[in-house]
């Protein structure tokens, strides 16, 4: 859109001044939170143990390494298998939510959120259960194992598909029904219509949805550690740097190596862009699906599929969570849910996550959907505006080990005046808003793109202000994936552990955080149950999400009817 | 915030209050303590020292020892550590060799074993007690697949355990650097490496965490796990069908100790914690886990530990392994890290 604008200057009208000054105060945040923290770390790779300068001597050591293109191959192989597999089934499951009529279709949306809504450790410890040495599926493994490269892979989906989805889900809602009514009359196959206005609608979420399922899988290490056996990838490659050695120069070193899908999902997603055109014009007339006997049957079996899937490994962790001792004492009981005998801050950590996550999705959905909104919709000012879009498209890339330590080197030290807040609950908030910023922008901006521009246009020529016009048009029209974005980043703080785990102090312990500590204690039932817990917490918060959004949609998204 | 923290807070204020009205009652002094304790040790540690010094507050940061280490090290130029009590010999020595920690000899010190202490003067940290690295064998899968039970390392490269043994990883783990560094030390270079490519063939998997083995070993995921002794006793304890065995040819141990953080707001306070932490009482505290501990004299075989664990210690040199470090992971991952597929 932004080749059709004219070139000739414009003298700055007021509007256009105050959205330059909010450009330039969401790109310090997103430096103070994002690109500064990064930058203290990632410059160790060029110093040795004791902080002086070495130059690239790190880099030379690490691509001297004969186990860091294993690692690299690893790392690329399990992430292409999984985008190959979660994009098509996202796709798929999305399509069948907003493009079919499906019997009980909150369920269906609701189940295929569950996964984000679970700590990493779940599917690694539920698969364990199902699959491993002693699992009750380990037949179906037909002599090979677990852990290893298929453990990765079938976690890593469960892991991914409502990431995947949660953007597909967006793209494809918003659709013109004059496209197909059009394409129906002029008789175009289903097969045309599909990839001629279903597909290109929804390509920007399509390749958004692979590229952060892509990231995602190179930059987790949870499910690698749990489940990964002797399949070496980067992340854990980090691990072993930060956490085996404490050489946080070598750290920094794979650190950088893990920001080159960024880098070039970034320029991905900027060459994307520039070809995706809004879809809802202001003449738009909403789409809205007929039922169709046959489509319906085959999306509601093949969602069933999808949903079942996931509830056997949630289900198999609440009754695992139940279990006395597992495999030799199968006896039910509710003591793994005392976690005063596990852990000494006991409920505690559980009432500090949900502070976090409030406070998470409150501060973090304020400045993703207004960085995003921003980013898009400010004339001209290009720098700033791709420099909020590359920091928001970095964290994605970084695994939290790094963002972790970034944040203690960057707000520990001595000179800096943000210091007060180390070792607070903010830092926890605005670390886990960081750590998940990059698909919250994704989703604002899918769903800001797909609002004609046309919009601004009559406002301004109305001399309608245009905060007025973000309060009053855009924020409303947006509101379902402003709510999605809030949702999205309250479970994912719920769930968070690899970067928070540099940043709690005692008054601050998450449950995600005792979660690990218990199972490192060999505890698997209870760091199971506590798992549970916080599943239970998201579900409940989504249930009530779906049932405002009713109500809201009912109210404010009336235009999207007929 | 639980309800519960608000009505606490709100009568703390209250006790705040009447503090004002009665100034003899001194301010407590908070004590920051990084540990990588076990959980439950926190609390009766807490209580006991507290008890004897009624003026000092200790506030935990507890999380495990690699993630404490990295920790402490990264907030290196500012310090929010007062003291730590409860981490790994080999880490705190490389704090002490890059200055990061105050040295101080605890009073008593003196009576610790030689073993247990940093041999600097003044101390740069004092021992506390000593884990080791041990074999944990599951009996019931043992019985299952009518494997025999191992009794030395030797035994562990026979090929009946093809595929059934789990060790840290010692490229992530403190643990799996000191078993790995044991070997070395106790058969000679040349030996222990011949040892390690034997015994990688029955390797199923080298694990990123030291006490993860033995809990895989206790529930029947492994035959077999090499790992920490104290969580195989506590899993057995939990009913486990496990065995902790100790390979006749001796293994390796690892000490766990006190040491002041250099730029303290708090130093009497955490002299007075490192001078706790060296006394009987303190000693007697950490047997009811640990069977070997800095004080001589005190024998307490926590359950399900084999008796004689102390003599099965091979000699240790802390020293030693921090020079060697970087040389033998890199060796060892030439040799094991590579192959990355899985083995069938």
């Amino acid at each position: 859109m932004s080749l059709a604008a004219p070139i000739q200057r414009v003298r700055l009208s007021r509007d256009d001044l105050l959205m330059r000054i909010g450009v330039c105060v969401v790109a310090v945040a997103l430096l103070v939170i994002v690109g500064l923290p990064l930058w203290s770390l990632l410059v160790k790779g060029f110093e040795d143990r004791d902080g002086k300068f070495v130059g690239l001597a790190n880099y030379i050591a690490y691509f001297s390494t004969p186990a860091l293109f294993a690692s690299a191959f690893n790392s690329l192989y399990v992430a292409l298998v999984c985008t190959l597999i979660v994009v098509p089934i996202a796709f798929l499951y999305a399509y069948a939510l907003t493009r079919a009529v499906l019997p009980l279709r909150w369920l269906f949306q609701g189940v295929a959120l569950i996964p984000i809504f679970a700590p990493s450790l779940l599917p690694g410890l539920a698969l364990i259960y199902l699959f491993g040495t002693q699992g009750f599926f380990k037949s179906w493994l037909g002599g090979g194992q677990i852990y290893g490269f298929e453990g990765i892979v079938i976690a890593q989906v469960f892991y991914c598909l409502p990431h995947a989805m949660l953007i597909l889900v967006t793209a494809l809602a918003t659709a013109d029904a004059r496209l197909y009514e059009a394409a129906d009359a002029l008789g175009a196959s289903k097969l045309r219509v599909f990839f001629t206005v279903t597909l290109p609608g929804a390509k920007y979420g399509v390749i958004s949805a692979a590229l952060v399922v892509f990231t995602l899988v190179i930059t987790d290490f949870g499910i690698a550690k749990v489940i990964g056996g002797n399949f070496n990838v980067l992340a854990t490659d980090v691990y072993k740097q930060v956490i085996g050695q404490q050489n946080f120069s070598m750290g920094a070193v794979v650190g950088m190596v893990l920001l080159a899908p960024a880098a070039l999902a970034f320029a991905v997603d900027r060459f994307v862009q520039r070809k995706q055109v809004a879809l809802l014009t202001a003449h738009a007339v909403p789409l809205v699906p007929r039922p169709k006997l046959g489509r319906d049957v085959f999306y509601t079996l093949l969602c069933a599929v999808v949903a079942a899937g996931i509830l056997l490994i949630l289900g198999m962790a609440v009754w695992g969570s139940f279990i006395k001792y597992w495999p030799y004492n199968l006896e039910l009981t509710w003591a793994n849910y005392k976690f005063e005998a596990f852990d000494a801050n006991g409920w505690d950590s559980y009432w500090n996550s949900i502070v976090m996550a409030l406070g998470a999705a409150a501060f973090g959905t304020a400045l993703t959907f207004t960085g995003a909104w921003l980013a898009e919709k400010t004339r001209g000012f290009f720098l700033l505006r791709d420099l909020v879009r590359l920091l928001a498209f970095l964290p994605m890339a970084v695994p939290g080990l790094v963002l972790g330590l970034g944040y203690i080197f960057f707000f520990n030290a001595a000179a800096n005046p943000l210091n007060v807040i180390y070792g607070t609950m903010a830092i926890l908030v605005v670390n886990t808003v960081a750590h998940f910023y990059t698909v919250g922008h994704l989703t604002a901006t899918t769903a800001l793109k797909q609002i004609d521009p046309e919009f601004e246009a009559v406002s301004a020529s109305l001399k309608v202000p245009i905060w007025r016009t973000f309060a009053r048009v855009t924020a409303p029209i947006c509101l379902p994936s402003i709510l999605d974005v809030a949702i999205y980043l309250f479970v994912n703080a719920m769930t968070t552990v690899s970067s928070v785990i540099f940043l709690y102090s005692p008054d601050t312990k998450l449950a995600s955080v005792a979660a690990v500590n218990i199972e490192e204690a060999g505890t698997t039932a209870a760091a199971t149950a506590l798992c549970v817990v916080i599943v239970a917490t998201s579900a409940a918060v989504k249930a009530l999400h779906l049932l405002s959004d009713r109500f809201l949609l009912g109210r404010l998204q009336a235009w999207r009817r007929r | 915030m639980t309800f519960g923290r608000l009505i606490r807070r709100a009568a703390l204020a209250g006790l705040a209050a009447a503090a004002v009205a009665t100034p003899a009652l001194a301010q407590k002094t908070k004590l920051t303590v990084y540990t990588a304790l076990e959980n439950d040790q926190l609390d009766p540690f807490k209580k006991a020292f507290e008890a004897d010094n009624p003026t000092i507050e200790i506030a935990w940061v507890r999380d495990s020892t690699g993630v404490v280490a990295a920790k402490l090290m990264a907030e290196k130029d500012n310090p929010r550590a007062d003291i730590i009590w409860g981490l790994a010999a080999s880490n705190v020595g490389l704090m002490a060799s890059v200055g990061m920690l105050e040295p101080y000899t605890p009073k008593g010190a003196e009576a610790l074993k030689p073993s247990f202490r940093s041999g600097k003067s003044p101390d740069t940290w004092a021992g506390m007690d000593a884990y080791l690295s041990v074999v944990c064998f599951n009996t019931a899968e043992a019985a299952k697949g009518k494997k025999a039970k191992p009794a030395s390392w030797a035994d562990l490269t026979k090929p009946e355990y093809k595929d059934s043994i789990v060790m840290p990883n010692p490229a992530s783990s403190g643990t799996g650097y000191l078993t790995v560094a044991a070997w070395l030390q106790s058969m000679g270079e040349e030996a222990g490496w011949k040892f390690m490519d034997g015994l990688h063939q029955n390797i199923a998997q080298y694990i990123h965490s030291g006490s993860a083995p033995c809990v895989q070993a206790a529930k029947g995921e492994r035959l077999i796990g090499i790992g920490l002794d104290t969580r195989g006793a506590s899993e057995k304890t939990k009913g486990a069908p496990i065995e902790l065995i100790l390979p006749k040819e001796g293994l390796g141990s690892e000490l766990e100790v006190t040491a002041i953080v250099k730029g303290t707001k708090n130093l009497e306070a955490a002299k007075k914690l490192a001078d706790w932490a060296v006394t009987r009482k303190a000693n007697e505290l950490y047997a009811k886990t640990y069977p070997i501990v800095a004080l001589p004299g005190i024998v307490n075989l926590p359950p399900n530990y084999p008796a004689d664990i102390e003599k099965a210690a091979v000699k240790n040199d802390v020293e030693w392994m921090a020079k060697n470090r970087d040389r033998i992971l890199a060796e060892w991952t030439k040799r094991y890290d590579g192959k990355s597929a899985p083995k069938k």
